[in-house]
C-alpha cells in the first residue's frame, strides 16, 4: 500500500521544476557518510486485507474485558460507551484537525473544548478547567507543580491513598526539584489522616475516591490545609463518583484533577486516556496546558479561541507553566460527547447503579468470609481481604475471570488483599462467578 | 478566486448548555439485575458527602447531541477536507484502516492491569513497533511510554541526567538549544530542572561546530537538536556537532518532529545522536485529533537503556511480559504504558508501507516541499537560498510595503480553501510562514495551494484591505484574541450569573 499519489509523469514534471535530475539529488545536503544504503529492514508491505487479518489475530490473543468477566479497576474503568460517541468523534472534521491555532477554521474543536472545560467545572464545582492533560497521573504531577509555583513553598503531603502509579509519575516529575514529598497514612476507615502540617507546606494531595475505593472526608482536611497556608489538591481516577459526591470545589479543594477515561474512552490497554484539571479562578495564570475562551469575531458574533497562551511553551519557552503541547484533544471530545448523552440524570443514575452493584458484591463476598480491608464507605471499588488469596487465584485461567487487582503488587504487606471494582458492565452472573472463584 | 474553497450552508449551533431542556436524556442506563437493590448514596456515605444536583449540566436527547456535534464539526477544517500545510506538524493523510484496527475489541476493551498471559497480543504489537523504531532510528532501545513529543523530550532529558549522575556528572545541568528550536525543547529542559543555553544558528540557518564549541563546558549536559531543523534544512555539520558535545562529556538529543524527512534516507544513530523522540502522530500518520492524543516514543543508545521508564516489554522465547524490576529507571511518566491506541495505528501504517514504502514517503515529502518552494520563490521572501527537506519557510517581506502581514496571508488562504501554514515560527525568521505539504498531497493539490498563495501575493498589491480583512468565507470572521485574553471567559455560565 502506498499513500503517495504521485504518478511517474508528475514526478518527472516536479523534478524539472525544481531543476533536479533525480529525487536522490534533493538529498544532496545530507553528507554521504550519513546516507542510508538500501531500504529500511522492515517486514514487507502488507495489503489492507492482509493487515486486517493479522491485526485481528493479534487482538484475538488478548483476553479483553468484552470476553472475560473483569473486576479490574484501579485507574482504568470498564464502562459502557454509547454508539454515538465513536460515531461523532470519528468524524474527519474532528479527527484530522490539529490544535486549533487558527480559530476561524477550528470553531468546532474550540467550542467542544469550551464545553469540555465547562462540564469539568460543573462536575468539580470549580471555576476554571483546562483543555486536557495526558492522563490522570501526569495531571496529578502537574497539579503539584502548580501548587509549588503558586505558593513558592517546598513541602507536599501525599496521601497513601494515591494510586501508586500516580505517585511514581509524581516522583519522576519532581525528581530534580528541591522539595519534600511526605506521606500521609490512612486510618482504619481507609481515610487519610491529616495532622500537623509544617509551615513550608505547598500542598496536600488526596485521591477522591482513593485508590482503595474509600470516600475521603475533605472538609476537615481542607481546614487543616488552608490553616497551614497550603493548597488542597484532589486527584480522581473514577470521576463517575463526582456525579454523586459533594463537588471538590464545595469542600474547599483548590485544584481538582484526575483521569476522565471513565467518560466514553475505552480501556484500550491504558491509553490514550485524558487528564483533567480544574481550579479556583485565582490560579488561572498558573494552569498548565491549553485554555479556550469565549470572545467575538469581527462582526460581533460569538466565537471561541485559545487564550492566555503566554503561559505556554510556544510563547514563553523555558519559563512556561508546563512543556505540554499536544494533549488529548480527541479523548476530551469523547468525554464531552459522552457526558452530553448521559446528561445530568443519566450520569447520576449510572453512578447509583455502580454504587449499588458494588455494595451488593461486597455483601456477597462478606458471606463467604471476605471482609473489606477498610471500614469506611466506598463507591464502585473496594479493597477486600481474601484469606489464602494466592491459592484461590492459582486455580483461575487468564481467560476465565479477572477477579481484581492483587494489592501485594505494590505493597508486600498487603498479601491477601484484592482491589475489586464493579461497573454496569458486570452482570449478576459475573458476580456469582467472582464469588465462586473466591470461595475456598 | 483560485483554490477549492466555496461558500456553503452552515448551521448556527448554541452550546450544549443552552440547548439543554430539563428532563431530556440521551441514554438508557443498563438496569440493575433484579436481585440487586438500588441504593441511595446518602444511606451509605452520609448526607454531608452527597450532592443533590450537577448544576447546569446538559440534558439532551441522543439526536440533540448528534446534531450538535455534527453541526459544530462542520465549522472545522481537517486534512480529510483540505490541504493542511501546517509546518512542523506533518499533517499527512490518516489512513482509515488504522482506525479500524485500533477499534478491534481485543485492543479497545483490554484492561491495562490484566495479567501478562491475557495481553500477549498487545505486548507483541508493542514489541514489533519498538523493533521498527529501532531500525528507523539506528539506535538500540525504545520506550513507547511518552504520551506526546513534549513528554518524550522530558523523558529524554531525565535519561540524560540519570546517565550523568551515574557517571560523576551530577553538576552537568546545561542544555544547549539552537535558536530555531521548538518551544517545547526549552520548556522540557526547564521541567527537568536544567538551564537552557541558547546558541545562534549560522548564516545558512544551520548550527556550526564553532558556535557550539563556544558554549560547551564542564556543565554541558546535552545538545537538543532538531534535524532537519525548523527551517527545513539538514544540519549538515551534525557529526561534528556530536563530536563537540561528546568531547565535552555531553550527550546529543534529537527532536524527531521532522523524521518525515529522514525515513530510509539517514538514521539518527549514524549521526551521533544518543537519544531522540518520535512523534507517531506526525511521521506515522496517527490522527491529530484536534490537539492529540499524540505519542512520543523515545529511542536510545544502550548507554541510556538502564534508565528507561518502567515498565518495559520483554520478549522471552515467544512470550512477552512487562518488566517492572528496573532499578535504575527514571520511573514512570504515564499511569500505564502510554497512548497504546496510537501504537496500533502507527504499526499498521509501518506494516502497510514496509521499508520501501517508508522511503518513498520521505522522497515524496521532500519533492513536494521543494516543488512548492520553487513555485513560490518569486512571490514571497524565503528563508532558504537552496533546496529544502520536507518543509520550507516563506516570509511576508514582499508584502510588508502593502501593509499585509503573515497573519493576513494565512487568514486569506482560508478563503481559498486551505488551512494556513504555521505562522511566525521559527522565531528567528521575521514573519515566517512555515509550509509542510507532506507526501500525501498530490501535484494538483500543491498547484492549487501555490496558485492561491500567488493570487494572495498579487491581491496584497491590488487590494490589500481585502487581504487584511480576511477571512471572508469562514463560519466566523477574524476572531478577537485580545478581548478573549483581557476578560477571560473560560466556561459557560447561565445568563443570570453573568
Amino acid at each position: 500500500m502506498s499513500y503517495t499519489p504521485h504518478t511517474p509523469e508528475e514526478i518527472a514534471h516536479m523534478l524539472r521544476t525544481v531543476q533536479a535530475e533525480s529525487v536522490d539529488d534533493l538529498f544532496a545536503s545530507i553528507p554521504l557518510p550519513l546516507r542510508s544504503v538500501g531500504a529500511l529492514k522492515l517486514p514487507p508491505p502488507e495489503s489492507e486485507q492482509s493487515l486486517l487479518r493479522s491485526f485481528a489475530q493479534l487482538a484475538g490473543q488478548n483476553e479483553s474485558a468484552d470476553r472475560v468477566p473483569s473486576f479490574l479497576g484501579a485507574g482504568a474503568y470498564h464502562h459502557f460507551i454509547p454508539s454515538a460517541v465513536s460515531a461523532l468523534a470519528s468524524r474527519g472534521e474532528f479527527l484530522t484537525a490539529y490544535t486549533p491555532y487558527q480559530a476561524e477554521v477550528s470553531q468546532g474543536t474550540l467550542q467542544a473544548i469550551f464545553e469540555f472545560q465547562t462540564v469539568i467545572c460543573q462536575l468539580t464545582g470549580l471555576d476554571i478547567a483546562n483543555a486536557s492533560l495526558y492522563d490522570g497521573a501526569s495531571a496529578t504531577a502537574e497539579a503539584v507543580l502548580l501548587a509549588l509555583r503558586a505558593t513558592r513553598k517546598r513541602r507536599v503531603y501525599v496521601s497513601q491513598g494515591l494510586h501508586p502509579h500516580y505517585l511514581e509519575v509524581l516522583r519522576t516529575y519532581t525528581a530534580q526539584l528541591d522539595i519534600e514529598l511526605e506521606s500521609l497514612p490512612l486510618g482504619s476507615d481507609g481515610r487519610t489522616l491529616v495532622t500537623d502540617l509544617r509551615e513550608d507546606t505547598a500542598a496536600v494531595l488526596i485521591q477522591q475516591p482513593n485508590f482503595f475505593g474509600c470516600i475521603e472526608e475533605l472538609n476537615t482536611v481542607s481546614e487543616t490545609t488552608h490553616a497551614a497556608g497550603a493548597l488542597l489538591l484532589t486527584s480522581t481516577s473514577e470521576p463517575l463518583a463526582l456525579a454523586l459526591l459533594k463537588p471538590p470545589g464545595a469542600v474547599g479543594v483548590d485544584v481538582a484533577c484526575g483521569e476522565a477515561q471513565s467518560f466514553g474512552v475505552p480501556l484500550g490497554f491504558g491509553g490514550p486516556y485524558v487528564g483533567f484539571m480544574a481550579a479556583r479562578s485565582k490560579l488561572v495564570r498558573q494552569l498548565p496546558g491549553r485554555l479556550v475562551g469565549e470572545t467575538v469575531d469581527k462582526d460581533g458574533r460569538r466565537a471561541f479561541v485559545m487564550t492566555l497562551t503566554t503561559r505556554e511553551q510556544h510563547i514563553r519557552r523555558e519559563r512556561a507553566t508546563s512543556n505540554i503541547c499536544t494533549n488529548q484533544g480527541l479523548c476530551a471530545l469523547r468525554v464531552v460527547i459522552y457526558l452530553a448523552l448521559l446528561g445530568k440524570h443519566g450520569l447520576r443514575h449510572l453512578a447509583r447503579v455502580n454504587l449499588s452493584l458494588a455494595e451488593f458484591t461486597k455483601q456477597q463476598l462478606r458471606e463467604i468470609g471476605c471482609e473489606p480491608v477498610y471500614t469506611g464507605p466506598t463507591f464502585n471499588e473496594f479493597a477486600l481481604r481474601v484469606p489464602e488469596l494466592e491459592q484461590r487465584l492459582s486455580k483461575l485461567a487468564p481467560n476465565e475471570l479477572h477477579p481484581g487487582l492483587r494489592l501485594d503488587t505494590y505493597d508486600a504487606a498487603r498479601r491477601d488483599q484484592l482491589l475489586v471494582c464493579t461497573t454496569e458492565m458486570n452482570s449478576r452472573a459475573d458476580v456469582a462467578k467472582l464469588v465462586e472463584a473466591l470461595r475456598l | 478566486m483560485s483554490g477549492p474553497g466555496r461558500s456553503g450552508l452552515l448551521f448556527d449551533e448554541s452550546t450544549l448548555f443552552e440547548r439543554s431542556r430539563p428532563g431530556r436524556t440521551g441514554v438508557q442506563v443498563e438496569p440493575l439485575p433484579a436481585s440487586v437493590p438500588l441504593i441511595d448514596p446518602q444511606a451509605i456515605w452520609g448526607a454531608e458527602h452527597v450532592r443533590d444536583d450537577i448544576e447546569g449540566f446538559p440534558e439532551l436527547s441522543e439526536f440533540d447531541v448528534v446534531r450538535h456535534f455534527t453541526r459544530i464539526s462542520q465549522w472545522n477544517l481537517g486534512i480529510d477536507s483540505a490541504a493542511y500545510p501546517l509546518g512542523s506538524c506533518t499533517m499527512k493523510y490518516n489512513p482509515k484502516l488504522n482506525e479500524v484496527v485500533a477499534a478491534l475489541a481485543g485492543f479497545q476493551s483490554l484492561h491495562p492491569l490484566a495479567p501478562d498471559e491475557a495481553t500477549q497480543g498487545i505486548l507483541a504489537l508493542g514489541h514489533a513497533l519498538e523493533q521498527a523504531l529501532i531500525e528507523i532510528s539506528g539506535l538500540d532501545r525504545v520506550t513507547l511510554q511518552p504520551a506526546a513529543g513534549a513528554q518524550g523530550e522530558f523523558v529524554g532529558m531525565q535519561l540524560v541526567q540519570a546517565y550523568h549522575r551515574a557517571h560523576g556528572g551530577a553538576s552537568r545541568n546545561e542544555v544547549i538549544i539552537p535558536d530555531t528550536a521548538h518551544g517545547t525543547n526549552p520548556a522540557s529542559a526547564a521541567l527537568s530542572g536544567m538551564q537552557v543555553v541558547e546558541v545562534k544558528s549560522g548564516p545558512d540557518g544551520t548550527l556550526t561546530p564553532e558556535a557550539l564549541a563556544a558554549v560547551v563546558g564542564p556543565r554541558t549536559s546535552a545538545l537538543m537538536l532538531t534535524n532537519p531543523n525548523t527551517l527545513g534544512i539538514f544540519e549538515h555539520h551534525v557529526q561534528d556537532l556530536a563530536n563537540v558535545i561528546h568531547e565535552a562529556g555531553g550527550l546529543v538529543y534529537l527532536d524527531g518532529a521532522n523524521m518525515n524527512a529522514l525515513l530510509g534516507v539517514a538514521k539518527p544513530g549514524d549521526m551521533g545522536v544518543d537519544v531522540m523522540h518520535f512523534n507517531l502522530h506526525k511521521t506515522f500518520s496517527t490522527p491529530h485529533g484536534g490537539g492529540g492524543p499524540g505519542s512520543g516514543p523515545v529511542a536510545v543508545r544502550n548507554l541510556l537503556a538502564p534508565y528507561l521508564p518502567t515498565p518495559i516489554i520483554r520478549k522471552e522465547g515467544d512470550r512477552y511480559r512487562l518488566d517492572h524490576e528496573f532499578p535504575h529507571s527514571i520511573g514512570r511518566v504515564h499511569a500505564f504504558y502510554g497512548n497504546v491506541g496510537m501504537w496500533i495505528r502507527a504499526l499498521a501504517y509501518i506494516r502497510s508501507l514496509g521499508g520501501t514504502g517508508l522511503g518513498e514517503v520521505t522522497q515524496m515529502a521532500v519533492l513536494n516541499a521543494n516543488y512548492l518552494l520553487e513555485r513560490l520563490r518569486e512571490h514571497y521572501g524565503t528563508a532558504q537560498t537552496g533546496r529544502v527537506m520536507h518543509e520550507c519557510v516563506l516570509t511576508d517581506k514582499l508584502q510588508q510595503e502593502h501593509h499585509v502581514s503573515t497573519a493576513d496571508i494565512g487568514k486569506r488562504l482560508m478563503d481559498h480553501g486551505f488551512h494556513p501554514p504555521t505562522i511566525y515560527f521559527p522565531l528567528v525568521i521575521a514573519g515566517a510562514l512555515m509550509i509542510e505539504p507532506t507526501e500525501t498531497e498530490s501535484l494538483d493539490s500543491l498547484d492549487g495551494l501555490a496558485d492561491s498563495l500567488i493570487a494572495i501575493a498579487q491581491e496584497a498589491k491590488t487590494d490589500p484591505e481585502h487581504v487584511r480583512a480576511a477571512p471572508h468565507r469562514t463560519f466566523v470572521r477574524r476572531v478577537d484574541e485580545v478581548r478573549a485574553a483581557r476578560k477571560p471567559k473560560l466556561r459557560w455560565t447561565p445568563p443570570e450569573r453573568e
